[in-house]
């Protein structure tokens, strides 16, 4: 279910306040983030942030069409390698 | 016989049905197109005259349809594998996007089943 537009998009406070001090000294350092719930906003783009996927941050380059997406679906949480033995069929 | 929105031939049937037959076009959109043709449901196609015909090509030409439609669709899952995100990779991986299980079934999204053939072991 979609979120009440009356609360407006979510993003972590110490999220918001990091980015809107990137923006305004128009710097572009990776900012680390556990907060994968968070909703990109057009603040945003442009600026690399690093988002936790339960073991290490993954650095996520934002662009405009990002936007309205949130930060964990560019950080996945699994790493599917294929099957035991689908290589032997692949090489052959 | 009827040809409206290109290539869409459907005839002797309802004209709510025959509608139904455009990429694009359901039953509620093609009672809606009916409607502002201001053509009765249960008309078929063969039946309408030249006047009804020329109301419904202009009431279907009011909604994204065929081949347009179809772009449409194509773009926003492609932007969705560009951009990179969990949907764009389950699209990618050809796997369902939202959240469904794939231990069993998803057979609509993974295809016809591909069946391993009995792991031997000894075989290098």
């Amino acid at each position: 279910m979609a979120r009440s537009l009356k609360k407006g998009p979510y993003v972590h406070y110490k999220l918001e306040r990091k980015v809107a001090t990137n923006v305004e000294n128009n710097k572009k350092t990776v900012i680390k983030t556990w907060s994968r719930a968070s909703m990109i906003t057009p603040d945003f783009v442009g600026q690399t942030i690093a988002v936790h996927n339960g073991r290490q941050f993954v650095p996520v380059y934002v662009t405009e069409n990002m936007v309205g997406h949130k930060l964990g679906e560019f950080s996945p949480t699994r790493s599917f390698r294929g099957h035991a033995g689908a290589k032997n069929k692949g090489k052959k | 016989m009827a040809r409206i929105a290109g290539v869409d031939i459907p005839k002797n049937k309802r004209g709510v049905i025959s509608l139904t037959y455009i990429y694009g076009v359901g039953r509620s959109r093609s009672q809606e197109i009916l409607a502002t043709a201001k053509v009765d449901e249960s008309i078929k196609v063969q039946d309408w005259d030249d006047d009804q015909i020329a109301a419904i090509r202009d009431a279907v030409g009011t909604f994204t349809i065929e081949g347009e439609l179809r772009s449409e669709t194509q773009l926003n899952i492609k932007r969705l594998m560009d951009i990179g995100c969990y949907r764009g990779i389950r699209h990618r991986a050809g796997l369902p996007l939202r959240g469904q299980r794939t231990k069993n079934n998803s057979r609509t999204r993974k295809g016809r089943r591909k069946t391993v053939a009995n792991k031997k072991k000894a075989t290098k």
